[in-house]
C-alpha cells in the first residue's frame, strides 16, 4: 500500500543521491534516464539503509529491485511488512 | 601452521594503449573513459606473447628480487581468467620452462578473485609443499579484441603478471588470517568462454562489489580484532577507480591508504593485485598490517590480512 511519508522519504533520499530532477512516471527506469548509472546504486543503497534503518543483504542487491522509484518503493514496502 | 609472505613480482607488455586509442574504436572520448574508470592507459601484450609468456616473466622477476631459484620451490599456483581452454593449463608450461620436472603446478582458472585465493591456498600450502610461487597471469587484451569491442568493457582491460612468493620460512609478512566465498548464482552477471564476448552487467557487478570488498576485508579484521584505521594500506584488485574510492569510504578510510594504479595498468583481471603489491612494495618500507582484497566473476571474493614481523 502506497504511504505518503515512506514516498517522500525515498524521493528525499533519491534528489540527495542522483542531484537531478526526478522523473514525473514513478515506473520509468532510473538507469535508463540516466539518473542511476552504476556507482550511484551502491551508494543509493546506502542512503535508503540509512534513511529506514534497515540492512539490505546481499541477496536482495538485485538491480532490478531499484530500477524506478515504484519498485523501490515497494522494497520498502515489503521489508517494512 | 605459520605462512610468511617474502615478496612480489611483476610483469606488464611494452605497449602503451592510451585511452585515445580505445576511444577512436569505441566511439567514446578519452574523456569519457578515464571518468567512467579512471583509467588513462593499459598495456596490451603482443599477438605472439601468451599468457604463460607473461607469467614466467613476473615469476622470474620475483624470484630473482628474492635471490631464490626456481629449483628450491616447492608448488607454483597459476591463476587466469584469460588463458586458452583446453588442457593443460599454463602452470604446466610455466614450470617446464622455468626448469622444474616434477613440482606441482596448479592451474586456478579464476579471473579477478584469482590471484587471492591463490595466496590463501598457498599460505595453507607451503608447510607441506615448501615454497609456493602465487602467479595471477592475464592477456585480457585477446579478450575483448575477440570479438566486437564492447564500450562497457574494452575501455577497462590490460595485460599483465604478478606473482607472490609464500613461504613457511620466517620473511617480511606473516600471513596473519584470509577469508574466501563464492556465490554462483552471479556467474552469468559476468562471464567469458571464447564462443561469444564478453558478458558483463555492470551494475550488478559493482552493486555487489562495492559491497563485498568492504564487507570481506571488515570480516578479516574482525577476526583479528583489528581496525581498518588500523592498516597501512589496503592492496585491492584494481577493477575500477571508483570502486576502489567508494571501498574507502566504506571502510572509512583515507583514499591514500588504498594503493591504486590502475590509471597506469587498467584492470589486469587476477594478476592486478598482485602488480599492486609488487609495485607499492617497492617503494614502500613494511611496517605494518597490509590487506589484500578482490573480488570477480563467478563471483568469488574475500581479504588476506598480513602484518609486518
Amino acid at each position: 500500500m502506497p504511504d505518503a511519508t515512506r514516498r517522500e522519504r525515498l524521493l528525499r533520499v533519491l534528489k540527495t543521491v542522483t542531484t537531478q530532477p526526478l522523473p514525473a512516471d514513478d515506473e520509468e527506469s532510473l538507469f535508463e534516464s540516466g539518473l542511476l548509472d552504476s556507482f550511484a546504486l551502491p551508494d543509493l543503497v546506502t542512503a535508503l539503509e540509512k534513511e529506514f534503518s534497515i540492512k539490505v543483504p546481499d541477496r536482495d542487491l538485485n538491480p532490478r529491485k531499484f530500477d524506478s522509484i515504484a519498485r523501490i518503493d515497494t522494497y520498502l514496502e515489503d521489508r517494512a511488512s | 601452521m605459520r605462512a610468511f609472505l617474502h615478496g612480489f613480482g611483476m610483469h606488464v607488455p611494452e605497449r602503451v594503449v592510451t585511452n585515445a586509442e580505445i576511444a577512436a574504436r569505441v566511439d567514446r572520448t578519452p574523456e569519457w573513459i578515464e571518468g567512467a574508470s579512471g583509467i588513462r592507459e593499459r598495456r596490451w601484450a603482443a599477438a605472439e606473447t601468451s599468457v604463460a609468456d607473461l607469467a614466467i616473466a613476473a615469476a622470474e622477476d620475483c624470484l630473482a628480487r628474492k635471490g631464490v631459484t626456481a629449483a628450491s620451490l616447492g608448488m607454483i599456483i597459476l591463476a587466469s581468467g584469460s588463458a586458452r581452454p583446453g588442457f593443460p593449463g599454463p602452470a604446466a608450461e610455466v614450470a617446464a620452462r622455468l626448469g622444474l620436472e616434477s613440482t606441482p603446478a596448479m592451474d586456478v582458472p579464476m579471473a579477478s578473485a584469482g590471484g587471492l585465493f591463490g595466496m590463501a591456498m598457498a599460505a595453507q600450502m607451503a608447510a607441506h609443499f615448501g615454497d609456493v610461487l602465487v602467479i595471477g597471469a592475464e592477456k585480457m587484451s585477446a579478450v575483448i579484441e575477440s570479438g566486437e569491442l564492447d564500450p562497457n568493457t574494452a575501455i577497462l582491460f590490460g595485460d599483465g603478471a604478478g606473482a607472490a612468493l609464500v613461504s613457511a620460512r620466517p620473511g617480511p609478512w606473516e600471513i596473519l588470517d584470509a577469508v574466501l566465498h563464492s556465490d554462483g548464482q552471479y556467474r552469468d552477471s559476468l562471464a567469458f568462454d571464447w564462443s561469444a564476448p564478453l558478458r558483463m552487467n555492470g551494475l550488478s557487478v559493482i552493486l555487489q562489489a562495492a559491497r563485498k570488498l568492504p564487507s570481506s576485508i571488515e570480516e578479516v579484521l574482525a577476526r583479528q580484532k583489528l581496525a581498518a584505521s588500523e592498516v597501512e594500506v589496503f592492496l585491492l584488485h584494481q577493477a575500477n577507480q571508483n570502486l576502489l574510492l567508494r571501498v574507502a569510504k566504506s571502510l572509512g578510510v583515507p583514499t591514500g591508504r588504498v594503493y591504486s594504479n590502475v590509471a597506469r595498468y587498467g584492470n589486469t583481471s587476477s594478476a592486478s593485485m598482485l602488480i599492486a603489491a609488487a609495485e607499492w612494495s617497492r617503494a614502500n618500507t613494511v611496517a605494518g598490517t597490509v590487506v589484500f582484497s578482490a573480488f570477480g566473476a563467478g563471483f568469488h571474493w574475500g581479504a588476506l590480512l598480513a602484518h609486518a614481523v
